[in-house]
Order: C-alpha cells, then structure tokens, then sequence
C-alpha cells in the first residue's frame, strides 16, 4: 500500500491526510490544518509498531472462530471421517435439545454467579485490608498474591485431597463419607476453590478504585459524624464503582469459563460439568469435532450477550476507553 | 487514650491480616504437607507430617514424564513470554507515544481478547493445528499463549509508559547524547521495571494455563506441568501416585512464590495501574 494520496480514498492513510489532525509532539489538542512529513511518518511508525501484535491476536482468534462456525455446520467426527458432511444447524439442534448441555450451562451459570458474588464481597474487604492495614501491609498483600499466582491445577489437587476421606484434613468436618462424590457437596468445594483462588485478583482490581477514594473526603465525612459504613456506601463506593464495574465484567467472564478445578477435583461427574468442560470431552475424548465446535460457538455467543449486557447496562467503564488523557 | 486507640486498631488489623495469610497459605501449605509424607503417614489426614522425607522428590525427577514436562512448561512460558513483551512493547510505545488511525480499534481488540473464551478456540486450534503439523508441539502452545497474554502486556504496558517522561530524552539530546545514547542511557533504565513486570505477569499467565496445555498436545513431547499432572501414575501404573503429584506441584509453585515474595510490589502495581483507568 502506497502512502501517497490515491485518487481513489481507498487507501486509509491518504484518506486521513485530507483531514486535520493532532499535532504529535505538542500534547493539549491544538489542531494543524496541513499533515507535516513527520506526521505521517509517525502514522506509519504506529501501525509498524502495533502491526505485529494485531496480526497474532486476529490470527489466532479470528480465522479459529470463524474456522469453527464452518465446523459446526458438519457433522464431523474424528472416528468416522468417511461421513463427513455438511448439514446446516443438524449441531445446534442437537446440542440445544439435549439435556446435559443445559445441565452444564445450569451449572456454569450457579457457579459464575455464586462464585462472583461471594467474591465481590470477599474481595472488597480483602482490597480494604490491603488497601488501609496499619500493620504487615507487604505481608498481607505478598499472601494475597499467591493464590492469584498458583498453577490453578495444583491448588485444586490441593483441595482434592483435602476432601478426600482417609487423606484430607477436611473430609471429616461434614460426617458421612467423600463429599467428592456428591453432587452438591461437589459444587460447594468448586465454587470455594475457585472463590479462594480468584478473590485476590478481585481485590486487587477493587484496591485499584480504593486508590481513587480522596483521602480529604473520607477525613471531611468523619468530621460530620458519618459512621464507617456511611462512609462505606456514601463516599468509597460512588468513586469506586467504574473500579467495581470492571472487575465484575472480567470476574464473569473469567467464571464463565471455569474448567481447570472441575477438571481436577470431579472430572465433571454427578452432573458437575460446566460447559467448557462438555466441549472439551465432546472434542478431545469423544473426537467428535462438528459438535464440540457447536458448543465452542455456542459458548463464545453467551459471552458475548454477557459482555454486551454489562457495557449496555453500566456503559463503558471498561479499561483502555480513555486513551491519552490520563491522571 | 489517643495512644491506646491506635493500638486497639493496630491489634484489630492484625488480627485481620493473619485470617488473610491463613485463608491464602493453608492450602498451599497443605499440599507441601503431602508432598513431604511417607506412603505409610500420607492417609493419616494429619495437617503436618508425622514421619518427614523426600522420596517423592527424588521419584518424581526420577522420572522423564515430569522432568520433560518441566522443560516444556519452562521452555514454553519463557519464549511465549519473550515475544509478547516485545510485541506487546512495540505495541504499547505505539499507543501510549504515538498519533495513529486504528489505535482505539487495537485497544478494543485486545479488550475483547481478554474477555475471549478460551475453550471457543479449542475445537478449531485443534483441528488447524493438525493440519499445520503444529499440534503437539511447543510452538503449538507458543501461540495461543502470545495472544492471550498480549492484551494483558499491552494494558501494563502503555500504562507504564505514560509515566515515563519522555522529555528527558529531549533533555539528552539538547545535551549531546545521539539518539542510541537517549535511548540507552534515559529511556531504558525507567521503561525496564515496566518490561519486567509484564514479564513476570506473562509469565505466570503461561505458566498456569490447563485448557490448551490438555487439548493441543497428546504426548511428552510437549506437555507442559500442569497437563502432565492430571496423567500422574507415580513411578509404576499401581502405584498411589498422591505423593509423586503434591511433589510436581510444590516444584512448580516455587517459582510463584519467589516471584510472589520478590516483586510484590512489582506484581501490585503492574495489575492495578493496568486494570482501572487512574
């Protein structure tokens, strides 16, 4: 592509020559009619840079989306290529009318919510005590890092057989029998090893609004006799919330896509599958590619109804909206 | 009475801060508690080991299954971490220094990369993979993992840049510096905490991750730690293999915890400054 002015506009670069733009070294908005040579030598420089990153992640997300829209349009399993064929939305009928699917979407659905609220709470007070301690605060906060470092699978083995009669010093706090083994018992220990797991990451987004909490207003309520909890609710959370907004968006999303503990601690028994889960066994052990694919799109599609949901309703609070003015 | 209050208040915090490294440590601790137990003490369910050794240690580097997943897991997070801090800098100068058509465009693709569900990508990886002869192998995870981690790099990334002041590199040149000396001698040394910090935040997004680990590699080729776990056997097929899985897992969490106890004020502000605008 040439970056000389083509007649034809198509060409974004000389299309954007046309107009007024910043002038780069001069930050505060003052405008410049003509587009200097160091303008657009800049322009260019930009998209070289970003180049190389943009074209990884769309390579590796885009094309494979798509690619799977096309797979579940087949009936396509591994272990009788021969009957290879395209049959239309066949997949999604299957998938939506069969029962374990909403099981596990049941599922995923308990566990996302239930996890992200129970985190919100934990991971408010847990920001708060990081946040305001007036002893130990590098000792609180190195602690809180590491659940949020920790291979995911070794802390669910370490629940595992926490759980486990004969081995775990857990198993016997509820009387009877390998609480593994059932299915409420089972959801329980999820939803804790991943609340236990993704609090500090929680807290840790929160701690970034708390930051944002001015100090003289906080001093200023006190004086007119607010209590803590008024000042809870009055002056943190207002400044906190496009804090509070985004780490419920990632938390969600994050949840939603639960499967390394479920992997570990059940391997999806007593109907504990969550739905990245049911594709996974649909493509890597039953090979069956066209359906796993229907459940690979089907679950992109509830993230992003979730995703379009929360910018719909709260606006967009999400992080990188604000590019140049900063602080 | 000023005096007595701030030491109720200290002692309540303290108080607070130790329910949060009991709530943080115990499961950690307990796993190494397993990991140091003799096959005959292991079901005895005692939180700490009545009778103490390394056996499973020794087992589990014994064995090739785990010493090759850990050069995988090693090999494979330090290349992927490698190339997306480098993409993700050249990107993050870009959007934190530069004046282009497309920057919002590239921030909200990464947005939407961090919110990506992983497992959509599984099914196809797989089936593209194999067609690209790539399926289990290094490169195989390389890439997947370049681009989740990329969104994350270029978020802490540009926000560590707009801290830089850029000006003194200005300030250099006025004062006789070229351009390489601006560079090397100014901007460097302030952007490095930054690249650093990434690094690590990559680093441990790659070296956790499960999902891809599982479904795009079939043998000891390269599986990483985590997958290989889930295959543990112990040193034969009969074996309980609970104390050769607790030790594998105590490896791979020494790294986080020395990450943890060295950077964390590092790891601290690298996520928040990322996270929230501020």
């Amino acid at each position: 592509m040439s970056i000389n002015a083509t007649p034809t506009g198509a060409d974004v670069a000389a299309d954007e020559t046309r107009r007024p733009a910043a002038v780069p070294k001069q930050r505060g908005g003052r405008r410049k009619p003509p587009l200097s040579e160091n303008k657009k030598a800049e322009r260019r420089l930009g998209l070289l840079l970003c180049a190389p990153a943009a074209l990884v992640m769309i390579a590796v997300t885009a094309y494979p989306i798509i690619y799977s829209v096309w797979l579940s349009l087949q009936r396509f399993d591994l272990r009788f290529p021969d009957q290879r064929e395209f049959i239309g939305l066949e997949n999604y009928v299957t998938v939506l009318t069969n029962e374990f699917w909403w099981t596990a979407f049941g599922v995923t659905a308990l566990i996302t919510v239930v996890t992200v609220a129970v985190e919100l709470v934990l991971g408010m007070g847990l920001a708060i005590i990081m946040h305001r301690t007036l002893v130990g605060r590098g000792l609180v906060r190195t602690s809180a890092l590491i659940p949020y470092g920790i291979v995911t699978v070794v802390a669910a083995f370490s629940w595992r057989y926490a759980w486990t009669p004969g081995t775990g010093y857990l198993a016997d706090l509820f009387s009877d029998g390998a609480p593994l083994t059932e299915r409420a018992s089972s959801l329980a220990i999820i939803m804790l090893a991943e609340i236990w797991k993704t609090t500090p990451f929680m807290a840790l987004l929160l701690m970034a609004g708390l930051a944002l909490v001015p100090e003289d207003l906080l001093k200023a309520a006190s004086t007119d006799g607010a209590t803590a909890w008024q000042k809870f609710t009055k002056v943190m959370l207002p400044v906190m919330k496009p804090a509070i907004l985004v780490a419920l968006l990632f938390r969600t999303l994050d949840a939603f896509r639960v499967f390394d503990n479920i992997f570990v601690l059940t391997a999806g028994g007593n109907e504990t599958s969550s739905v990245s889960m049911l594709a996974y066994n649909n493509l890597i052990r039953g090979l069956n590619l066209g359906i796993g694919s229907t459940m690979s799109v089907l679950i992109f599609i509830t993230v992003a109804i979730i995703a379009f949901v929360f910018v719909k309703l709260f606006g967009t609070a999400a992080p990188g909206s604000d590019d140049g003015e900063r602080r | 009475m000023a005096v007595e209050t701030t030491t109720r208040a200290k002692l309540r915090w303290g108080l607070l801060d130790v329910l949060v490294v009991v709530f943080a440590l115990v499961p950690v601790l307990w796993i190494a508690s397993l990991s140091f137990k003799t096959p005959a003490t292991l079901t005895d369910g005692n939180f700490i080991p009545r009778e103490w050794t390394l056996d499973n240690y020794r087992t589990i580097f014994d064995t090739d299954q785990f010493v090759r997943a850990l050069v995988n897991s090693i090999g494979i997070a330090l290349i992927a971490t490698l190339i997306a801090v480098v993409l993700g800098a050249m990107a993050a100068y870009a959007i934190s220094r530069l004046d282009f058509p497309g920057k919002k465009l590239l921030v909200g693709v990464s947005l939407l990369i961090a919110m990506f569900p992983q497992v959509s990508l599984v099914s196809p990886l797989f089936e593209i993979e194999r067609q690209l002869k790539i399926f289990d192998t290094w490169l195989g995870l390389i890439l997947p993992y370049i681009t989740f981690a990329l969104p994350l790099a270029i978020y802490t990334l540009s926000a560590f840049f707009k801290q830089i002041p850029w000006d003194l590199e200005k300030a250099a040149k006025m004062d006789g510096a070229t351009q390489g000396q601006a560079f090397r001698r100014v901007i460097a040394p302030l952007a490095a905490p930054g690249l650093f910090t990434t690094a690590i935040l990559v680093f441990i997004f790659c070296w956790n991750d499960f999902l891809f680990a599982i479904s795009l590699t079939s043998t000891e080729r390269s599986r990483t730690v985590p997958a290989a776990l889930s295959f543990f056997t112990g040193a034969s097929q009969f074996e309980d293999p609970t104390g050769a899985i607790c030790a594998a897992a105590v490896v791979i969490t020494v790294p986080i915890i020395l990450f943890v106890l060295f950077f964390q004020r590092r790891i601290v502000s690298g996520l928040t400054s990322g996270a929230v605008k501020g």
